[in-house]
């Protein structure tokens, strides 16, 4: 167990973070969606902090992952809920944990099927090494070195707190 | 014999051949899934990848336009790609034929066979004899089972009425001895905890013992609309009208149709439902089937959803402990 | 050729016999009971020891399938497998291709069962060409040919009229008719019993009524014709009870039952198990307690196999599409044996159904081990227990919902006319 970061200065490191990366891009009025179940916790914070207009968008990427034959489908899929229309806006995509780059491939498959945003960019709380395929988060709250036996997981909704595992077997 | 082939033995969903002995939970699964793909309706691109790279051959020994369109599109919903067989059946078409084709379907690595018949037992029968890697779901055979059918009726009640059928009491009007959808719509029924479910009819169109599957049996139509949550009309074949089944089709009408007085003895907020394709003026009044209480288009589409739920769930394994969010 | 069977249980109702002795067969017939005759030099001699000695058995139903269905069976693999079931001797249906109407025909079948020498096949005549139901067929010439009774074999007998007129004709020949009863129309679609199991599975049923009508008009025809008529393969405790009751006003009736009907009901055809697809259905288990009891009392007076081999494709289809039939000549005796040990009936009653009971419906003297009667026997291991498998049964025929089903009781030697036909050893 390692000390536990303070989640709250986290997030607000994070808001201040996407506030100038959107401010950058030159982005007033982005969408802002997080993936179910941790990303949608991250992003309701975030979402507060910015004070976005739209109302926040919801993705559970559980038809898009790339692992069904092997373990099927769960049948308690949160309907993914986008109240906005994406086509040709910027949306802000927001998950709890950065690990392999495949639940990020999923939730662009899924957000692309709903229609084609002008611009995607990625905020995860947290940022592990790891990755499978060429993604990588625009904003990342914290970074962490684990071993492969270890899992980072986030509990809530509310008092976000992270939490190591590791599999010792 | 197997008791149920339908379930593997972590007694999952392998095939879906009737709803007789699934468990409540299997069909709240089927019913929660199928929630979830209803969202796909809302996608500008009306697909999910979920079943890429699998193949499923849609067997109709029995003709169904309706049936085979939706399963098709459920299939294609989920990405897997689709063979449509039409298969002229003459009455004597024989297991070995039959056997034969399967197989070499087969051997052109389908996943899953969506089969209609006009035997009852078909599909169990293909389900016994289908490579380990086959899903057999059932798209009616003869007068035993339409399982999908069943569930999309049942997702349409709980979408109307909420989850709880122990407050329900649904009747199912008409001609219930040939129906393979009312054994589908009774059995779901009884196992999702209905209230009280009652089946209306002439003597010569309710099978014998039917109370044993579950049902009260009225003959009149006033007594058994009265208080009822759901009327189910079902279809009556026009073939029924000769052979001494009934009399004639206005008789029919008269005594067991639903009109806009016959529904009033029902509740007042009572959803009227029907498997398609309604005979206007024999079973249902017009008005009645596309008035303010029909929710018979609501389960053409309800349909979709369904299917993809009973098809994900057969092509997939059992959903484990889920790993790490990656 | 002169063989004893020493040691042996003997049990031979017809004669009241139940005792251990040896039993001396010369020139095809039994010599003697105990003590050899004068002149008998032992040329065979077999050790029955711990076995029972019966009466080879009388079958009065099996479809052989030869001539018109050779890739089901044919007289020469049929009667092998009645042998290995330790029947001796058996009636041929008519509903043959072509049907049992001609004396060539019945000429052809007694050919063919001559050269396979494993039992005696009696054919049924056709009570109707073509079992078309609309003439009565040549009777008497049949009979001479060799038929022992008349039957329009399945097919029931929808114009009461012809019927009436066959059964006079029959009583007046002093034939035998034997009787299957359905109503033509109540079962005509139908592929299982009307009743819960039909209902569930939404097969076309055939109601018990279809049966019961059928017997009591055909009971009506029989008191006023006269004729001896036996009813073949009765389902249903309704029918059986109008039987008892004709009976009981002297009607000269008699009855049997299919062996599989006294142990399946409709609940057997579980979820579609086309090897309980059979005619008439399985019925309700109050129906199997009524034959059972009915086969207790006497009023059903004989088991028989109904004997129906198919290829494995005729039973490969959806339910209603398959063939119906059990293959069944090899679990006849073991069936009947179990019905003791499950005290439905005595073990001497129990034989007698299988052996004396039915012979004497067709005007025959088998089923008996009287000095001076042929000698066909069949020595059973009633200790030996086996298992159903396709492996097992001798038949073409593998089609039977008893596979899997262990039974106790096997033949170990059939002998026919003297001469062994079976043999065992295992």
């Amino acid at each position: 167990m390692t000390t536990q970061p303070d989640i709250e200065q986290t997030l607000s490191a994070m808001a201040a973070g996407l506030r100038d990366t959107l401010a950058a891009r030159g982005i007033g009025n982005p969408c802002m969606v997080g993936i179910h179940t941790g990303g949608v916790w991250v992003a309701r914070r975030l979402h507060a902090l910015l004070g976005l207009d739209e109302p926040l968008g919801t993705l559970d990427i559980s038809f898009y992952r790339d692992d069904f034959s092997r373990i099927g489908v769960h049948p308690q899929v949160k309907p993914s809920n986008l109240p906005f229309d994406v086509e040709g806006r910027h949306i802000v995509l927001v998950d709890d944990v950065l690990y392999t780059g495949r639940t990020i491939r999923a939730a662009l498959n899924e957000i692309f099927d709903y229609g084609r945003p002008a611009s995607v960019m990625l905020a995860v709380l947290v940022e592990r090494g790891g990755r499978e395929l060429p993604i990588q988060a625009d904003v990342a709250g914290l970074q962490m070195d684990l071993e492969a036996d270890q899992q980072v997981k986030l509990t809530g909704p509310d008092n976000l707190a992270l939490t190591i595992q590791s599999h010792a077997e | 014999m197997p008791n149920n082939i339908q379930l593997d033995s972590n007694g999952n969903l392998r095939h879906f051949l009737t709803v007789e002995g699934l468990k409540r939970q299997t069909l709240t699964e089927i019913l929660d899934l199928a929630e979830s793909f209803i969202t796909v309706d809302a996608q500008s691109v009306k697909k999910v990848p979920l079943l890429r790279g699998k193949t499923i051959a849609n067997l109709f020994f029995e003709a169904s336009t309706r049936t085979r369109t939706t399963f098709e599109l459920a299939a294609k919903r989920l990405s897997a790609d689709v063979l449509n067989i039409n298969i002229q059946t003459s009455a004597t078409t024989k297991g070995e034929s039959l056997l034969d084709m399967l197989h070499n379907l087969e051997a052109m690595h389908c996943d899953m066979f969506v089969v209609r018949h006009a035997d009852s037992g078909a599909a169990h029968f293909i389900a016994r004899h289908v490579a380990p890697h086959v899903s057999v779901v059932n798209a009616g055979d003869g007068r035993h089972a339409h399982p999908t059918q069943g569930m999309l009726d049942m997702f349409t009640i709980r979408r109307h009425k909420g989850p709880d059928f122990g407050r329900l009491r649904v009747a199912i009007v008409g001609d219930i001895m040939h129906s393979r959808v009312a054994r589908s719509q009774i059995h779901a029924l009884n196992i999702l905890g209905v209230g009280e479910l009652r089946a209306i009819a002439p003597k010569t169109l309710v099978p014998p013992e039917a109370e044993a599957l579950g049902v009260h049996v009225f003959h009149d139509m006033a007594r058994g609309l009265k208080d009822v949550d759901v009327v189910i009309m079902l279809r009556l074949q026009r073939e029924r009208m000769q052979g001494a089944l009934i009399p004639s089709g206005s008789e029919f009408f008269q005594l067991y149709g639903l009109s806009a007085d016959t529904l009033a003895l029902a509740k007042p907020d009572a959803i009227v439902m029907h498997p398609g394709p309604i005979n206007r003026g024999i079973e249902i009044d017009s008005a009645v089937a596309d008035g303010g209480q029909s929710v018979i288009l609501e389960q053409v589409s309800n349909g979709i959803a369904v299917r993809m739920a009973v098809m994900s769930m057969c092509l997939g394994r059992a959903p484990e402990a889920a790993g790490e969010g990656s | 050729m002169h063989t004893v069977i020493r040691n042996g249980r003997l049990i031979d109702p017809a004669n009241r016999r139940d005792e251990t002795a040896d039993i001396f067969i010369a020139a095809g017939r039994i010599a003697a009971i105990g003590a050899a005759p004068t002149g008998f030099t032992v040329q065979k001699d077999i050790d029955a020891r711990g076995k029972w000695v019966l009466p080879g058995l009388v079958d009065l139903r099996a479809h052989l399938r030869e001539p018109g269905q050779k890739h089901k069976g044919s007289i020469a693999s049929e009667t092998r497998a009645a042998a290995a079931g330790g029947i001796t001797t058996l009636c041929c249906a008519p509903d043959t291709s072509p049907v049992i109407d001609t004396v060539a025909v019945v000429e052809l079948i007694r050919r063919r069962a001559s050269e396979a020498g494993m039992a005696h096949v009696l054919p049924l005549a056709a009570l109707t060409p073509g079992l078309a139901g609309e003439q009565i067929s040549e009777m008497h010439g049949l009979l001479q040919a060799g038929c022992v009774a008349v039957s329009n074999g399945k097919t029931p007998m929808a114009n009461t009229l012809v019927l009436r007129r066959a059964m006079e004709y029959a009583a007046g020949l002093d034939i035998p008719v034997l009787l299957y009863s359905e109503d033509p129309w109540l079962g005509a679609s139908g592929c299982v019993h009307e009743g819960v199991v039909s209902t569930r599975l939404g097969l076309p049923g055939i109601p018990a009524c279809a049966e019961v009508i059928a017997v009591g008009r055909d009971l009506l025809l029989i008191e006023q014709t006269g004729v001896r008529a036996h009813f073949s393969q009765l389902s249903s405790a309704r029918a059986v009870e109008l039987v008892a009751a004709a009976q009981a006003r002297g009607v000269p009736v008699t009855a049997d039952v299919s062996a599989h009907q006294l142990y399946l009901t409709e609940l057997d055809v579980g979820q579609f198990n086309s090897l309980c697809h059979v005619r008439p259905p399985l019925r309700s288990q109050r129906d199997r307690d009524g034959l059972r009891a009915a086969l207790a009392d006497g009023v059903i007076s004989a088991v028989c196999s109904d004997h129906q081999p198919h290829d494995a494709d005729a039973k490969l289809a959806p339910f209603p599409a398959t063939e119906p039939g059990i293959s069944a000549l090899e679990t006849l005796l073991p069936l009947t044996l179990r019905l003791v040990e499950e005290k439905v009936l005595p073990l001497h009653d129990a034989i007698g159904r299988i052996t004396w009971q039915p012979a004497g419906i067709i005007n025959q003297s088998a089923g008996t081990l009287g000095l001076g009667a042929r000698a066909d026997i069949c020595i059973v291991d009633p200790e030996r227990y086996w298992t159903v498998s396709e492996k097992a049964l001798v038949s073409r025929g593998k089609n039977t919902p008893f596979l899997g089903w262990e039974l106790k009781g096997k033949v170990s030697h059939t002998l026919l006319d003297g001469k062994l036909v079976y043999e065992n050893h295992q």
